[in-house]
């Protein structure tokens, strides 16, 4: 905007703008500065602060050497990996082809099934059903099918990139046809590359969503090895079982000197950075993709 | 007439020479659709079909077809319990505390974005606080529980005011401010995505010639700008209050504790703790329809209302 001259008042609601913004920015990063600097902070220090930590105080990394110890991490960050890795393929897989399916007009049950799919966005069997149905009928408790298959798909995705699908133009799909390709070639050689940014975008709710799930991990998985690094989390931070004992086999306490409940708070802010770090290194180059992903959810809303 | 002409026409579309017409020139767009088919009727047609369940004294060894059927007593004993008033009323409570905190804050958000004269700095302050909502929720309910506890360092604020070192999240009347101040702070950035995107759209000519006619900048503001995203404002609005009684349980499971059921636990948390937690299957699932069936008539109102009025809607 080329506003030339600017009245006082003007120039007060700037500064005034300016400010507001800066304590936003101090709000957002506050938390995540107080856990880093604590993180890397002495353990008794850290027990001992009752506010705000603004800075790191006789620096160290026991609590990371701590947390890394505690092979409950470990598998947590594999279980996670596995999920996320399979659990997007197999939704990226199903999700294009029911899109391109439905979405081709010659297709005689495009437009029933789409309103049968549709339908599942405002009315759902809940909480209950779903669950007896993974574990009585599917027999799932307890296994790492439940953590990938019962979310493998859902309406919103499927109606992103069959949206997509529909705007690629069919002359395209009309000449590779007399060319002779069969519909799979068309698909993955023709429409896929054509609607990336679409599956880019997609496909990163997909990995964060499962990166970020606990509950169906919750109710779904007793045996601990199977657990997500959220599950583990959810026990460190939250429930407070006692992370000297989930961990006891493997931490040698000889190691590092000092009781273990002195370290508990300190573990707890170390393990907040490792599982958050990951999120945060691929922030900076995915943040773009999010951003249309909010503007192609919004105009198919 | 119309209506009279267009009936056997479909009909003929859905003859059985048509179906196997389409089923031999589109076999490989049946076998791409048959998975997706499959999921939507196993995960999500099946278990509304489970919804009978609601009507049963459901015991899992019996199974849905042989639960003793209970007609509506398990609705009954949810509506005449003490739960009743407490979950509907907090749902309602958070729910309106969302929509009238929340909902006008990411809006001002966005709306003094697009005041900042440096670009460099507008962007600065997006990446920034985009980035609280893609830190999981466990972590976040981490960090909260941490905070809030007798020596966390909000409590230490707080306590400045009330001398009381006490766990904030053990205290009922801290609740709701704990939960929305904390979605503010995780959501409002990401939530202003979509109105800084309206505002880029508004026509730069029309602030030029406002300014030749000696608008001031409130003016601008009021006259151009807010009419500008008037219709975004209106779709965010309706398709929120479609989602009024849907407050989401991830949260509250996470933090909430039977201290704090009085204010905390709301229908879906109800649900959790009744279904999952003590497996009483029928009468969790009476509430969670409950639910359900108000959603669904709230999601259609707000729809039409949006499609009177906005022209945009969902279905």
């Amino acid at each position: 905007m080329a506003i030339r001259n600017k009245s006082v008042g003007s120039r007060i609601f700037d500064l005034i703008n300016i400010l507001f913004f800066a304590a936003v920015i101090v709000a957002c990063i506050m938390p995540v500065w107080h856990v880093v600097c604590a993180s890397f902070s002495d353990a008794s220090w850290v027990l001992n602060q009752t506010g705000i930590i603004w800075r790191i105080s006789g620096f160290n990394v026991n609590g990371y050497k701590l947390v890394f110890q505690n092979n409950s991490i470990w598998t947590g960050f594999a279980n996670t990996i596995f999920y996320v890795v399979t659990g997007t393929l197999l939704s990226m897989l199903l999700t294009v082809m029911g899109a391109y399916a439905f979405s081709r007009k010659d297709f005689l049950w495009s437009n029933p099934v789409m309103f049968g799919i549709s339908f599942t966005m405002m009315f759902s069997g809940g909480m209950i059903p779903s669950y007896i149905l993974v574990t009585q009928t599917l027999h799932m408790y307890d296994s790492r099918l439940a953590m990938i298959i019962p979310t493998a798909m859902n309406a919103f995705n499927l109606i992103i990139i069959r949206t997509a699908m529909q705007n690629v133009p069919a002359s395209l799909e009309e000449s590779a046809m007399l060319d002779g390709a069969g519909r799979f070639t068309i698909l993955f050689k023709i429409v896929l590359p054509l609607i990336k940014a679409t599956l880019a975008t997609v496909m990163l709710y997909m990995v964060v969503g499962q990166w970020n799930s606990w509950f169906n991990a919750l109710i779904y998985l007793r045996t601990r090895t199977k657990f997500p690094l959220q599950l583990i989390l959810r026990e460190i931070l939250i429930t407070a079982t006692d992370t000297a004992k989930s961990s006891g086999n493997t931490i040698d306490s000889s190691s590092i000197s000092g009781d273990l409940t002195l370290y508990k708070q300190l573990i707890k802010y170390c393990t907040i950075v490792v599982s958050t770090v990951p999120m945060f290194i691929f922030y900076p180059f995915i943040q773009k993709y999010f951003e249309s992903g909010v503007m192609i959810g919004a105009i198919k809303g | 007439m119309d209506q009279a002409a267009a009936k056997p026409k479909s009909n003929r579309k859905y003859s059985w020479q048509n179906i196997k017409k389409d089923f031999k020139k589109n076999k490989a767009l049946f076998l791409m659709g048959l998975p997706t088919v499959a999921f939507f009727i196993i995960f999500c047609y099946i278990p509304m079909g489970g919804l009978l369940m609601a009507f049963e004294n459901y015991k899992p060894n019996l199974g849905l077809l042989h639960s003793k059927f209970v007609g509506i007593a398990n609705f009954q004993s949810f509506f005449q319990s003490i739960y009743f008033g407490r979950v509907l009323r907090n749902t309602i409570i958070l729910s309106l505390l969302q929509l009238c905190i929340e909902f006008p804050f990411t809006i001002l958000f966005a709306l003094l974005l697009n005041e900042l004269a440096s670009q460099k700095y507008k962007r600065t302050v997006q990446t920034i606080s985009y980035m609280p909502n893609f830190i999981s929720m466990v972590v976040v309910a981490g960090i909260i529980v941490d905070f809030c506890s007798s020596d966390g360092a909000i409590t230490s604020i707080v306590s400045l005011f009330t001398g009381s070192n006490q766990n904030l999240l053990s205290i009922p009347g801290y609740w709701r401010t704990i939960y929305v101040v904390s979605d503010l702070w995780q959501g409002v950035g990401f939530g202003s995505i979509i109105y800084v995107a309206a505002l880029a759209g508004i026509d730069k000519s029309l602030y030029e010639a406002a300014e030749i006619d000696g608008a001031n900048r409130a003016q601008r503001i009021w006259h151009i700008t807010i009419p500008g995203i008037m219709g975004t404002i209106m779709i965010m609005l309706i398709l929120r209050i479609g989602q009024m009684l849907s407050v989401g349980y991830e949260k509250t499971i996470l933090m909430y504790n039977p201290q704090i059921y009085e204010t905390a636990d709301i229908i879906s948390s109800f649900v959790y703790r009744k279904g999952l937690q003590e497996s009483d299957y029928g009468y969790s699932t009476a509430v969670s329809l409950f639910n359900s069936v108000i959603n669904f008539a709230l999601l259609v109102i707000s729809n039409g209302l949006s499609r009177k009025f906005t022209e945009s809607s969902l279905f």
